[in-house]
């Protein structure tokens, strides 16, 4: 059947099931855009202020759903804003198809108007790019481009298609094939229990070398990381830990895998790292990371991390294999293929001795009394108020941390931050693509002052689409975390990190017909989040602290891991 | 159990066997210079598989950095395979045309002599010069170049170096590391 190549791109979506995506549209992407509104009942268009925000709600979108996430961008600096975008989702692993249009075959090449080599500016933040110039290929293109960003571990892809291929004269031929029959892996579909993935077995004697290994083990110690969250192997996760009987810290990617609340759990490991995790890390006799890359913020010192530890590490992707620390065993294979397989010959073990060593060491979580408000206040009272599968998307920051320490998360996909990359501003375009994803649900955006200056305009979107989005800033008036820094390590010389110059965040929200409420008590966040959560609608808490609160604990870099700069009390 | 690496700088060879679509030649060069490595010589060309094009690329580095850059090529959607030689495991080839000056009888014998001994071609003669072929190992090659600069080289073009394995083996062959990366990446 021939139809219009804009067309095919719209029915490329419809085939991979999007529902939903992400854009702004512009002069080269006319075409697209104008098919999409003879496709707008299928295909719903969140319309954000900024590219950078479609970006970051396509890659939310994709982090609270496990599904493919769809972000449209125009040519030149549509596609340039989204880069930051793109590089959020490459450092986290999210499955996000981005496409732009570029200028035309007779221009391309020759500095025409908004043209810029995207395809090239993105390969190494990308999985894959794709430059189209051939009409007839774009629903192989399309194909590939979601079985690229799904499969494996997952990641972004960029299409770009010439502004000749979507002309509306062009027509090519077309039939529907639903995903499931042109591809043998993970995609669209939402994972749940019952899916199951045509993907190669892992290797059975890597893992009965694993379960060797265990059974020698004194002192087991495991980290869940982000591939539990992507791969959604929260439940063989579970049932691994409490085999094992082990201590298990939660990277920050990893939240979620593992419940925050678990009594195995002993929190985040690393810089910020419970005293713990940080001490079991030291000296446990076997660790095993899951789905963790063990980046720097992880393993500060590579050479000593976990340096009485076989250290063996499953992971989807191998060359993360050695790459930061070096392990004495691996298994390649998906988090879920993996525990499920190690799960079916693992025995219930006992480590009553070595739990009751370190477990302990976890700081208690209570309120504490202080006459001004402090971040712990205002978390405790969102952990208390919040809905249980409430999302939460984080900025970046101190904020970011704290956030991560006291609410405790439950499910894969209920913690939505950007880790690696660390995007200032990825959180309220993240908030708006999981609100978009589950309309039914409450999401919170924590923020700082900081980070929400820098795309605080999506208020815009979350005002116009009434997503009942709360955002809470955690306003210090200063940069806290490099404010923090600066404390500590630079003799309090404050360079260009104190943010006395607003806006008020309150009169900012109203503008943008969203409720703002300033928060300057632990009485008041009490009374207030009430309010918020009350009625389905957008609201802004502008939480006052205090400019020197500090994320405790911390390691500086590079240190050894039990080497605490700050302490998790008060004391330094 | 940890690999001890070599910490030695020496010649390192990457062939990379990849698929022969637009970009993936700039996307291999592009992990070099990412962590700040000069490419000291690379060829692309076909293979006997249709699609399939090979990358040589020479490199002076220690085992760990080798094998870093290695990891991050097989990474790549687009490469298939790639191997890791030094000195004792390939043998390595490159291609030398060499245009020297030459304006006498006396000169032109000498050097077509020299030639003959380094089993090269004379592929060009001018009445003021003589363009030199010659194909071998990269000493074998400069020892050539050295003795021809006595008549004054007026241009050399040089084709960087190609290798294959040593033995039956080949970059074909299936193995434990290939399936890994193929997971990560995995098959449509």
């Amino acid at each position: 059947m021939k139809i219009r190549a804009t067309a095919a791109i719209m029915e490329c979506l419809l085939e991979q099931e999007v529902d939903t995506v992400f854009g702004y549209p512009g002069g080269t992407i006319l075409n697209v855009y104008d098919e999409l509104y003879r496709y707008k009942d299928k295909i719903h268009h969140v319309l954000t202020a900024h590219e950078q925000g479609a970006a970051h709600a396509a890659d939310g979108y994709a982090r609270s759903t496990g599904k493919v996430g769809v972000c449209f961008a125009t040519s030149g600096p549509g596609a340039t804003n989204l880069t930051t975008g793109i590089a959020t989702a490459y450092l986290d692993s999210s499955p996000v198809v981005f496409i732009t249009c570029n200028v035309t075959e007779a221009t391309l090449g020759k500095d025409a108007f908004q043209e810029v080599d995207i395809t090239g500016i993105a390969m190494p933040i990308t999985k894959a790019t794709f430059l189209v110039r051939d009409p007839a290929t774009i629903p192989a293109v399309m194909r590939q481009a979601f079985a690229v960003a799904a499969s494996g571990r997952p990641g972004p892809v960029l299409i770009d298609f010439l502004k000749d291929v979507t002309f509306p004269s062009v027509e090519i031929e077309y039939e529907f094939v639903p995903w499931r029959e042109n591809r043998g892996c993970a995609g669209m579909r939402e994972l749940n229990r019952d899916h199951e993935l045509k993907k190669p077995t892992p290797n059975k004697e890597d893992v009965d070398i694993l379960l060797e290994m265990i059974q020698q083990a004194q002192r087991p110690f495991v980290i869940c990381g982000g591939g539990v969250v992507l791969g959604r192997a929260d439940q063989e996760f579970l049932e691994f830990a409490e085999k094992l009987d082990a201590p298990v810290a939660i990277s920050l990617m990893g939240g979620g895998g593992f419940s925050g609340s678990h009594p195995l759990t002993t929190g985040m490991i690393g810089m910020h790292g419970s005293k713990a995790s940080n001490t079991a890390c030291d000296e446990c006799d076997l660790l095993i990371a899951v789905g963790c890359r063990f980046s720097d913020r992880v393993a500060l010192n590579p050479a000593t991390f976990a340096r009485q530890a076989k250290i063996v590490q499953i992971d989807i992707d191998r060359a993360e294999i050695d790459k930061n620390v070096l392990t004495d065993h691996h298994i390649i294979g998906s988090a879920r293929r993996v525990l499920a397989m190690l799960n079916e010959k693992l025995p219930q073990y006992d480590h009553s001795a070595w739990k009751a060593h370190i477990l302990p060491l976890r700081a208690p979580s209570v309120a504490e009394d202080s006459d001004h408000l402090t971040p712990q206040q205002v978390l405790e009272t969102i952990r208390l108020q919040m809905p249980e599968d409430a999302i939460v998307a984080t900025d970046v920051g101190q904020h970011q941390m704290w956030a991560i320490k006291y609410l405790h998360f439950q499910y894969p996909g209920q913690m939505l931050t950007s880790g690696g990359f660390g995007t200032m501003g990825f959180g309220l375009g993240a908030a708006i693509g999981a609100q978009t994803a589950h309309p039914g649900k409450r999401v919170f955006h924590i923020t700082g002052d900081g980070c929400f200056r820098m795309n605080c305009h999506e208020l815009a979107t979350v005002g116009y689409y009434k997503l009942p989005i709360i955002t809470v800033v955690f306003n210090n008036g200063t940069l806290g975390m490099v404010r923090q820094w600066q404390s500590l390590i630079y003799g309090k010389r404050y360079s260009e990190t104190t943010l006395d110059r607003g806006p008020d965040f309150v009169r900012l929200a109203e503008a943008y017909g969203i409720r703002g409420f300033r928060v300057e008590t632990a009485a008041d966040m009490e009374r207030v989040l009430a309010e918020a959560l009350a009625v389905k609608e957008p609201a802004v808490l502008d939480c006052r602290l205090d400019i020197d609160e500090m994320v405790r604990p911390m390691v500086a870099s590079g240190s050894e891991i039990t080497d605490f700069l700050l302490s998790e009390g008060g004391e330094v | 159990m940890r690999k001890q690496w070599d910490t030695e700088k020496k010649l390192y060879t990457l062939c990379i066997l990849t698929e022969d679509t637009p970009g993936i030649l700039s996307q291999v060069a592009r992990l070099f210079s990412r962590k700040g490595y000069n490419i000291e010589s690379i060829v692309s060309g076909a293979t006997d598989r249709p699609h399939t094009a090979r990358i040589s690329i020479e490199l002076l580095a220690d085992e760990l950095v080798a094998n870093q850059l290695a990891t991050q090529c097989r990474r790549l959607l687009g490469v298939q395979a790639v191997k890791i030689f030094d000195e004792e495991t390939c043998i390595r080839r490159e291609i030398a045309l060499i245009k020297v000056r030459a304006a006498d009888h006396g000169t032109r014998d000498e050097i077509i002599q020299l030639t003959n001994i380094f089993r090269g071609h004379i592929i060009d003669v001018d009445k003021e010069s003589l363009t030199v072929w010659v194909f071998g190992s990269q000493s074998k090659n400069a020892a050539l170049i050295q003795m021809l600069e006595d008549f004054g080289i007026l241009e050399i073009a040089k084709t960087g170096t190609i290798a294959i394995e040593r033995g039956r083996s080949t970059i074909y062959d299936e193995s434990k590391l290939k399936e890994e990366y193929e997971y990560g990446k995995n098959v449509l």
